[in-house]
């Protein structure tokens, strides 16, 4: 389980995460996306699309995230959520609170 | 990363087809190998391949967070204590701890409106939410997670 952090040519940083997003990782991720603030990103995606699963502290940092981010005048998106991740977005009704999209391209072209 | 996690698979004569068990000393670090220790010895069950790897995965890393964190609260001399029965019709996790328990109903609704930017609180609602039945013990220290075939 890792996160890749690449930003494209317009500076939007795309954090992928590989396997799983939960409690024994997550801290890595919060302190990932915080150095990328510090460093003057505003715009993330988190793309989904190589991760099996998230808990409840993953959903967490996610939303301590993104509030820090819209803090800073900035937005995280979320992209690449198979099925079963989608539904864990709707139960919990955050999908209310984060743009999500299909693929990490339609994020970027939001943006 | 090397783990003092041992899981120990049964096949007992009577009783369920499989018990699995696994004691988990209360580090948050160890949840997620110990789900994919279990994951990666999981026996033929009634359970579908997806369900394994998505509900039946992140049910057992929140049953973990919430006896460590909220059970053991971090005690590195408290053990977690994970046992799963499978038989034809059904699997059954049972996640205990060594803490004081708690009142499962006193938990707040994390989708409501006030709740919905809490780092911390969704735990309970996912889990009801990725297996078919939840109980707790009395004391509330030992939770029993229902998954049906399927």
């Amino acid at each position: 389980m890792s996160f890749s952090l690449r930003k494209d040519k317009r500076g939007v940083v795309v954090v992928g995460v590989d396997g799983q997003l939960i409690v024994g990782n997550r801290q890595d991720l919060k302190e990932k996306v915080l150095d990328a603030i510090d460093a003057g990103a505003r715009k993330f995606v988190v793309d989904f699309t190589h991760t099996g699963y998230i808990d409840s502290s993953g959903l967490g940092v996610l939303v301590s995230l993104s509030k820090k981010i819209r803090e800073q005048g900035g937005e995280l998106r979320l992209a690449g959520l198979n099925e079963d991740l989608q539904t864990l977005f709707e139960l919990t009704k955050l999908d209310t609170l984060f743009s999500i999209t299909k693929t990490p391209e339609e994020a970027l072209a939001a943006f | 990363m090397t783990t003092p996690l041992r899981l120990d698979v049964r096949r007992p004569t009577a009783g369920p087809e499989v018990e699995l068990s696994l004691d988990v000393p209360s580090d948050l670090e160890l949840v997620g190998p110990a789900v994919e220790l279990i994951v990666a010895s999981w026996p033929s069950s009634p359970l579908s391949a997806r369900r394994v790897l998505f509900n039946l995965r992140t049910a057992l890393a929140e049953a973990l967070c919430n006896a460590i964190a909220y059970g053991n609260r971090h005690d590195p001399a408290k053990l977690v204590r994970v046992r799963v029965e499978v038989t034809p019709d059904l699997v059954q996790i049972h996640v205990a701890d060594d803490g004081e328990g708690f009142a499962p109903e006193s938990v707040p609704d994390p989708t409501l409106p006030e709740n919905l930017e809490r780092e911390a609180g969704r735990g309970l609602f996912v889990l009801r939410h990725l297996v078919d039945h939840v109980s707790f013990n009395e004391k509330g220290n030992a939770v029993c997670l229902t998954l049906r075939a399927g």
